[in-house]
């Protein structure tokens, strides 16, 4: 017994060093999708207390300005460090086994952005143990971020933590393009990828282009901070309105970034549980593409209120109508798979049907704010909230909440609880709904976004009390799915290789998968490998490897590289030269040492 | 599946619950019932153009959410796995299901988008001829309005008459607002450093709320205003009211008059203009007080008690405010705030 114990210490620390130092892009996936979780856990209870604050006017549970920290911090955790990173957590463990690959393109820079990301993601929450989180909105309108007008080191929390963010994001985004481009199994043409990996492909797409622009528009902020430059002072010559076109042509894009994905998650759902493959497999990809491509030129559609007057505000409202088209023909066609088929509502089924009937309201709602008249009526009050949280919690959080209970067995090897998962769906939709839905009305009958309190006069208590009680619904939802991955933990179900007869390569192995993934590379033949080209019928593939697999050892330095980001972050903060001096020296050496790391371990 | 049928009993009654209370909310904001800051009442040129263009959209989309949401709604039902469900035929698409179902959508925004491309040229800020000019200059957290037809300056709640077209020249002199009271139109974002506009005509007499909609700092939700819409001839006695001097010291009464010298004495002067009296730039014209509704933009009444609370400590009212907290015993106080009153 005596020497059980410093063995058992040895293991967990070896455990966590293997953790630390994982290239493995399932292990990888796992990391984001456990911290992309905790961050929306925190982005949900910092909405709880704003719900709480709003459920009659002058709650008095918070000061002012820390409920302006608190709607700053849920939207910049919420888009940053919970949607985005979760769906990479899919990105990772999904897509190179459905492509038929053994891992990413580059492995160690996978690891790279992870670290940079969960270090960003706690550099700007730290901001919170100092009393100075973010609270100039998660859009940070100049010239309210200006020294002059935010002289505390708030801003600078945030618009240093979102460049190390963007840093993360671009360098994951440039390694799944390759990924995508080069790793393919023989004989996946472009045509034949599955959705989820098209839509990946398209949203990488977007990250590489849109993250440089606002990191130029954060560059610009930290300058005018820091070293007393003017790109948004309007005294010296600047232009306030600069930041808003900057922010806005990342912002719009970034929303892409943040729905595609879960649609790709929908596209895998609904045509595994209604037994039949994607209606329009060719329309729903190139509707994806040509969402992408119209985001671009829409973003003036977020500054319909500034005046840019008739003919910009025309052709933005055209151009954003026109998104409409090929979003309601996804939907279309997700309606079209199911119809004919033999629909099995498993929670993950019942989370994509969730949120097509969810999004068709958010994006009628969208559309009637492409309409700048009316938009200058909604936008900036709770109308828009509305809006936006049918669309990115109706839409992205219930399509990756699909996701988790689709893929689950593959990533664990155990079923989530069916039963479980079905109080967590009905409690998230209704909770959902009785938040969201009253908030169309408390926008229109006159509450502006942002007010920490509002007039008794309004007439919107009873509203704004059932919107709250709403969102407790929807945070009951969330406990119980962190009960159900406990009971599963404890009990759940052992998985088969492909419990759900999905029709995708990731099925194809033992859930969860050996480390080397493939026990042979798959040649592909169809867009469906695992079911016959006409009629489901599952297809299994070989077991176990014929000869050894060569994969490579981890390694610390992305880790290391990492850190040296954060430190040398710190000491622009704190305004330290020897911190940010020995940051930098961290970076080099951690680039190096990389660089120069011999591939064979 | 088990699970499927024991929580299928449990469903109705939560779903019809939580629809309930959804249907509550629509009618009671269909109502018109008492919304002082409704962009669904309005009551104005401006107000009911976007009023009839929104209702346009509206039955669009909820046409749109009926069809859609039923053709969801009849194929989970119609298509839901049964022990009699075969092997689904494996149809990979339709050209011309295609075709339709991305032709149908164009078709429905051709309709919004003639009506919005018509009322943003119609709604677009240019004023008529003739029409009341008002300068509108935005503060952290207050309202500043000028009317150089008649000289006269106030603050956080304006006049207008009915009927009249005003035309509103907005700018800021710090960060970014919204000039928004819904009853009469739509929010224009104030700006430093540039000149937007608003145009509108009021149709009927009476009080609409307002407030910025731009997050503009800590007390962003305490930036509110008043828009009074005057008959010809209440809109003529407020101008006459606003040019008219101050009362003069002596007709004061007593308390008033210990005001007065605390108003003098206790710094008000350095930021705020009474007329003969001081002549700061910094906070609100007070010259004319007395005779607004509210105080402190528009978060208190006016009244002695409203300003009791707001002079006792202007920043517990308006976190962040400018005006800082003057030691003041609560009979100074209540004379600084009969001063006040006085001034209508």
């Amino acid at each position: 017994m005596a020497s059980s114990a410093p063995a058992d210490a040895m293991t967990l620390r070896s455990r966590i060093w293997s953790w630390v130092t994982t290239t493995d892009h399932k292990r990888i996936g796992i990391l984001y999708g456990v911290s992309a979780f905790a961050f929306f856990m925190l982005g949900g209870f910092e909405a709880l207390i704003m719900r709480l604050q709003l459920s009659g006017p002058d709650a008095g549970i918070v000061s002012a300005d820390t409920y302006n920290q608190l709607f700053t911090m849920h939207g910049t955790t919420m888009v940053f460090l919970a949607v985005m990173p979760l769906s990479a957590a899919f990105f990772n463990f999904v897509v190179p086994l459905q492509i038929g690959a053994r891992d990413v393109a580059f492995p160690r820079l996978n690891a790279f952005s992870y670290w940079v990301f969960l270090l960003g993601g706690l550099f700007m929450n730290v901001s919170f143990l100092v009393g100075a989180a973010p609270n100039a909105g998660w859009f940070g309108y100049a010239n309210l971020t200006s020294a002059q007008f935010s002289p505390g080191v708030n801003v600078d929390f945030w618009a240093i933590g979102l460049q190390i963010l963007g840093i993360a994001s671009i360098a994951a985004g440039i390694n799944f393009i390759v990924t995508i481009v080069n790793l393919r199994a023989p004989g996946m043409r472009l045509m034949r990828m599955p959705v989820f990996t098209w839509m990946t492909l398209v949203t990488q797409f977007i990250v590489v282009t849109a993250f440089p622009v606002i990191t130029v528009a954060l560059v610009f902020l930290m300058f005018d901070r820091t070293f007393g430059t003017n790109f948004y002072s309007v005294a010296a010559g600047g232009e306030v309105l600069l930041w808003q076109h900057l922010f806005w042509l990342f912002g719009h894009p970034e929303v892409y970034i943040l729905i595609l994905p879960a649609m790709g998650i929908v596209s895998e759902v609904i045509p595994t549980f209604s037994r039949k493959p994607l209606f329009g497999y060719a329309v729903v990809v190139y509707s994806g593409l040509l969402i992408a491509i119209l985001g671009w030129g829409v973003w003036a559609h977020h500054m319909f209120q500034v005046g840019l007057g008739p003919i910009a505000d025309s052709v933005f409202a055209a151009t954003t109508m026109l998104i409409a088209i090929p979003t309601g023909v996804k939907i279309f066609n997700w309606i079209a798979t199911m119809w004919g088929g033999k629909l099995n509502f498993t929670t993950a089924m019942l989370f994509s049907v969730g949120f097509i009937a969810m999004f068709i309201i958010g994006g009628l709602s969208g559309v009637m704010h492409s309409s700048p008249p009316a938009d200058l009526q909604q936008t900036d009050t709770y109308f828009v909230v509305a809006h936006f949280h049918y669309v990115l919690v109706g839409g992205a959080v219930l399509g990756l909440f699909s996701g988790i209970y689709y893929w689950w067995p593959k990533v664990f090897g155990r079923m989530l609880s069916e039963s479980i998962g079905k109080w967590h769906f009905w409690l998230t939709v209704i909770g959902a709904n009785l938040t969201f839905f009253p908030m169309h009305f408390i926008g229109l009958l006159g509450m502006p976004r942002r007010i920490y309190t509002y007039d008794a006069a309004l007439g919107l208590d009873t509203m704004n009390l059932v919107a709250t009680i709403g969102a407790f619904a929807m945070a009951l939802g969330s406990l119980v799915f962190v009960g159900n991955v406990l009971w599963t933990w404890r009990k759940g179900e052992a998985a088969d290789a492909n419990p759900w007869d999905g029709a995708m390569l990731e099925w194809a192995m033992p859930s969860p998968p050996p480390v080397y993934n493939f026990s042979v590379i798959p040649t592909v033949k169809s867009r469906l490998p695992l079911w016959s080209e006409d009629g489901y019928e599952p297809k299994p593939l070989p077991e176990d490897p014929p000869g050894p697999i060569h994969l490579p050892g981890g390694s610390y330095w992305p880790f290391v590289t990492a850190v040296g980001i954060i430190v040398a972050a710190a000491g622009l903060l704190t305004g330290s030269l020897w911190v940010a001096l020995a940051g930098i020296g961290v970076l080099v050496v951690g680039i190096y040492a990389w660089a120069l790391e011999p591939f064979e371990v | 599946m088990d699970a499927q049928t024991t929580h299928r009993r449990g469903r109705p009654r939560i779903l019809l619950g939580a629809a309930a209370a959804i249907l509550v909310i629509a009618l009671s904001a269909c109502s018109g019932g008492d919304f002082p800051q409704s962009s669904l009442h309005p009551t104005s040129d401006f107000g009911r153009d976007i009023d009839a263009l929104y209702r346009t959209i509206l039955w669009w989309a909820i046409g749109v959410f009926v069809v859609v949401e039923a053709a969801l709604v009849v194929t989970i039902i119609k298509f839901r796995q049964r022990r009699s469900s075969k092997a689904p035929q494996q149809v990979h698409g339709s050209t011309l299901l295609e075709i339709s179902w991305t032709l149908a959508p164009a078709v429905v925004l051709i309709f919004i988008a003639v009506p919005t491309i018509r009322t943003i040229f119609r709604t677009d800020g240019t004023a008529p001829e003739g029409a009341l000019q008002v300068e509108v200059i935005a503060h952290q957290w207050w309202w500043e309005f000028h009317y150089p037809e008649f000289g006269v300056v106030t603050a956080n709640e304006m006049h207008v008459p009915v009927g009249r077209p005003v035309a509103l020249a907005m700018t800021s002199k710090d960060v970014i607002h919204s000039f928004w009271a819904p009853k009469l139109g739509g929010k224009r974002d104030v700006m430093p450093g540039r000149t937007t506009h608003i145009a509108f005509s009021a149709d009927s007499v009476g009080e609409v709320y307002g407030q910025c909609a731009e997050f503009c700092g800590e007390s962003h939700a305490n930036m509110r205003m008043r828009v009074v819409v005057d008959d010809s001839t209440g809109f003529e006695a407020w101008v006459a009211q606003q040019l008219a001097p101050p009362a003069p010291a002596e007709t004061l009464s007593e308390q008033e008059q210990q005001g007065l010298d605390l108003y003098r004495t206790r710094g008000c002067i350095a930021c705020h203009t009474v007329e003969g009296v001081s002549a700061g730039v910094i906070g609100p014209n007070l010259s004319h007080v007395g005779g607004r509704s509210t105080i402190a933009s528009s978060i208190l009444p006016n009244t002695a008690e409203g300003l009791a609370r707001w002079l006792s400590d202007p920043p517990a009212e308006k976190p962040g405010s400018l005006m800082p907290r003057m030691p003041m015993t609560e009979d100074e106080v209540a004379a600084l705030a009969a001063y006040l009153l006085s001034l209508n």
